[in-house]
């Protein structure tokens, strides 16, 4: 429940008095702003549909002709609304964030850690990347293999994502949380090396 | 009890006008029943040259009439202000080479121009083209316009969008939103009416290029991404022609025309002739005539596409960059639109083609475009349109410096606005009282690279051991593209007081102080337009008393008769430099009444001379 109105005093339940329809000050919680229920896997489409028509009711454009609070409030919660909708789009930010509110900490900590399953490739990579970098062509076929096959597994890391994000919205349960933030590290650890690699060979070409 | 309310949604649309405030032309367009119209000007035309030049009474030219006095009047006049438009002086030294700016000494953050005897900054300079455009749409739609949507180029920093808005403000215009230029071309094509579709805006102007891809739905114009360079337009062609001209010059008459001013601005007028010629045939002449000599170059086609090749080349990393920002290919985009007088170009248009895969729309007119865009912008504010909602981004990331020069951002490019992100500061010594927060734009890694925005001082912070206070601080950038910043104790919930110092640009302060000083020269320019008035007049009747002293009549005059008028005349030139016209309009008059009977008498033999003339 909201506090009452603070032009008129009503009690109401959204972003609009229901009384007088004054706007109000936004939610700080992104799926509560989008009125969506708090879960991983979304329907991005329909994510997309409220993006727009929320925009069609608080954007400042329609404000102008209103009083500085309104006008603050459109703008407040237009803001809040781009700002969520930038996360929530996004599946590695939007669960980033739902971690977040559950007390993990999300950051870059963590995904410097070579994952133990991909020490031997990464180890050779590396060796690979030098020798790029000495001026020895000769290493950019397997580069490019490397490449190739580190994509693959981040495609593999994005299904078991999906999987996962199902899991915890069937469940809620907090080990699928602390899974997923593994997941999420590992991924960022892997698609760190693709930019990498991508970034040696351009300099190189 | 709910108080009676009036929804003030509801009441009738109020006007506001849109403006498209450009390096080289600027326009003024208002929302009609159906579709925006372009204001013209009292003498027709519909562009205002974007040139103002400063008369020695004070008063101001703007358009037209200015565009002629760079050539009588170059050390008070000035054109292409919008390059400096927010910006340093250590930014512009490559302009200095290139265009007759007079830089005032004391410029440091904000830039001042020497005009004539005055010295002004670009927002205020520009502020006169817009008080223009105001007069203009005021004497068309026969009603006082006090407000404006104004469009800036979509890759404008804070700074230069600032010193648009301020140069709005000081103009008297109270400017509702800023536009993009090319999402408000967008909104002129209508392009909404198909359904769905991705629509790359190619906006090559005077000065500034930019390029936007939209996303278009139900009415919802959505900005994807956005790229450009603010200093790049038709002016570098210009000037690459005026630089061949100028050697040519050199060789043929043996002299060195750069630092001359008149000779350079007919070289200019030559070149853009030519320019603009080559559009539509395929040879022409650069031909110029300067004081009997007389300077002809024949150029074609082709070798004006190899001069400029790189200069095309320019805006297509941006496009690219763009593309890839937008997350589309080019087959993905399903129309292209082409704005700016620049686009005119064949080569410009070809490259488009090449790059997007799509034949370019150009059905409307590209020096118009963004003004109508403007106004249609203007009818959504003002609740005239209302199935249109246009949804920017902020073309440059903003981020805070942090240790060691690294800047860490906060809002990333291509964010759609208004965008916010909060950040925590604490202290790093015990009972320290402020925190200094240093914003910054742009795409690199380090401060230095990036443009400082503002200096951000947190101030009487409660003494504290270091690392206890906790500043909530909200970077907040706005519908026009513009940060605002606040902060709050997040211990004590209360409000925690910023102090603003931007890096470039006015002050709120000076800003108001520019209003001001604006106000109280529109009355010295009315006082002394005044006074020049009355001199007018004064030499138009000495001047017919002088005359007059020859005629009979003047000796049919008694002596006290003509002794009142030598006294009068007198009087009259007594007055005649004093800055009060009222003073000399009433010499004026005395002078009058004590001619009447002279005039008569003059007028009487007149008649007598005419009949007898109608005898002979």
């Amino acid at each position: 429940m909201n506090p009452p109105c603070w032009n008129c005093g009503a009690f109401f339940n959204a972003l609009f008095c229901d009384s007088c329809r004054a706007i109000q000050r936004p939610p700080d919680n992104y799926y509560e702003l989008f009125g969506l229920p708090r879960q991983l896997a979304l329907d991005e489409q329909e994510l997309e549909r409220r993006f727009y028509a929320l925009s069609r009711r608080l954007h400042p454009d329609l404000f102008t002709r209103r009083s500085e609070r309104e006008k603050q409030f459109s703008t407040d919660a237009t803001a809040q609304l781009n700002d969520g909708y930038r996360v929530l789009r996004d599946p590695v930010r939007r669960a980033e964030y739902i971690l977040k509110q559950a007390g993990f900490p999300v950051g870059e900590q963590g995904t410097r850690d070579v994952p133990p399953d991909l020490l031997e490739e990464v180890f050779e990579l590396n060796l690979a990347l030098e020798e790029l970098k000495g001026g020895d062509h000769s290493v950019e076929p397997s580069l490019h293999q490397a490449r190739v096959h580190f994509e693959k597994l981040l495609r593999e890391i994005d299904r078991e994502l999906a999987a996962a994000f199902r899991e915890y919205d069937a469940t809620g349960e907090r080990d699928v949380l602390a899974r997923i933030r593994a997941i999420l590290n590992r991924r960022k650890y892997i698609s760190n090396l693709v930019n990498e690699v991508n970034v040696a060979l351009q300099r190189a070409a | 009890m709910t108080p009676l309310q009036i929804d003030f949604g509801k009441r009738a649309p109020e006007r506001v006008v849109g403006i498209d405030l450009g390096t080289t032309n600027s326009l003024v367009a208002y929302m009609d029943l159906t579709r925006p119209r372009i204001i013209p000007g009292l003498d027709g035309d519909r562009l205002v040259p974007s040139v103002v030049s400063l008369l020695p009474t004070g008063e101001a030219l703007v358009g037209n009439p200015a565009r002629e006095a760079l050539l009588t009047a170059p050390e008070r006049t000035v054109y292409s202000v919008k390059r400096l438009m927010g910006r340093g002086v250590e930014d512009v030294q490559d302009e200095l080479a290139m265009f007759p700016f007079r830089i005032a000494p004391d410029s440091q953050a904000v830039i001042k121009l020497q005009l004539g005897d005055r010295v002004l900054t670009p927002p205020e300079i520009s502020a006169y083209v817009l008080r223009q455009l105001k007069k203009n749409a005021e004497a068309f739609l026969g009603e006082p316009v006090t407000k404006a949507v104004i469009t800036v180029p979509a890759y404008f920093n804070d700074a230069q969008r600032q010193a648009t808005k301020d140069a709005g403000r000081i103009a008297g215009l109270e400017v509702l939103r800023l536009v993009n230029e090319p999402t408000a071309a967008a909104l002129a094509y209508g392009l909404d009416k198909r359904q769905e579709g991705i629509v790359a805006v190619y906006d090559l102007g005077g000065g500034t290029f930019d390029i936007s891809i939209l996303k278009l739905q139900d009415g919802i114009f959505e900005v994807l991404a956005t790229n450009g360079d603010t200093h790049l337009g038709g002016d570098d062609i210009d000037n690459r022609l005026i630089q061949i001209g100028i050697e040519d010059i050199r060789s043929e008459w043996g002299e060195d025309i750069s630092a001359n001013h008149e000779a350079r601005q007919l070289l200019r007028r030559a070149v853009i002739r030519a320019k603009e010629e080559l559009s539509f045939v395929p040879f022409t002449l650069i031909d110029l005539e300067y004081r009997g000599r007389k300077y002809q170059r024949r150029i074609d086609r082709e070798l004006f596409e190899k001069l400029i090749a790189d200069i095309v080349d320019r805006t297509l990393a941006p496009c690219r960059q763009c593309l890839v920002d937008a997350g589309v290919t080019p087959e993905q985009i399903d129309e292209v639109v082409l704005v700016g007088g620049s686009t005119r170009i064949p080569l410009v248009r070809r490259a488009v083609e090449t790059l997007f895969r799509a034949k370019p729309h150009t059905d409307l007119n590209p020096d118009e475009v963004v003004a109508l865009g403007a106004a249609v912008q203007a009818g959504i504010l003002s609740g005239a349109v209302d199935d249109k909602l246009l949804l920017d981004v902020t073309p440059l990331s903003l981020g805070i410096e942090t240790m060691g020069g690294v800047v860490s951002k906060l809002i990333h490019r291509n964010s759609t606005i208004p965008a916010s992100a909060t950040e925590v500061f604490t202290t790093a010594v015990d009972g320290q009282r402020n925190v200094l927060i240093h914003v910054l734009q742009g795409e690199r890694e380090l401060a230095r690279d990036c443009r400082s925005l503002a200096r951000f001082d947190l101030k009487d912070i409660e003494p504290l051991p270091a690392g206890m206070p906790r500043i909530e601080v909200r970077f907040l950038i706005d519908a026009n593209g513009i940060l605002n910043v606040t902060a709050r104790d997040q211990r004590t919930g209360k409000e925690q007081s910023v102090d603003v110092k931007p890096t470039y640009g006015l002050t709120d302060e000076e800003v108001e102080a520019r209003i001001l000083e604006s106000i109280e020269f529109a009355e010295e320019d009315f006082r002394s337009r005044q006074v020049a008035e009355a001199r007018v007049e004064a030499d138009t009747i000495l001047a017919a008393v002088e005359k007059a002293k020859a005629n009979d009549a003047y000796f049919e005059l008694s002596d006290a008769e003509r002794d009142a008028i030598t006294n009068a005349v007198n009087q009259l030139l007594l007055v005649y430099h004093s800055d009060d016209h009222l003073l000399i309009r009433e010499k004026i008059d005395q002078l009058n009444q004590v001619t009447l009977k002279l005039a008569e008498t003059m007028m009487n033999t007149a008649v007598r001379s005419a009949l007898k003339g109608t005898k002979l």
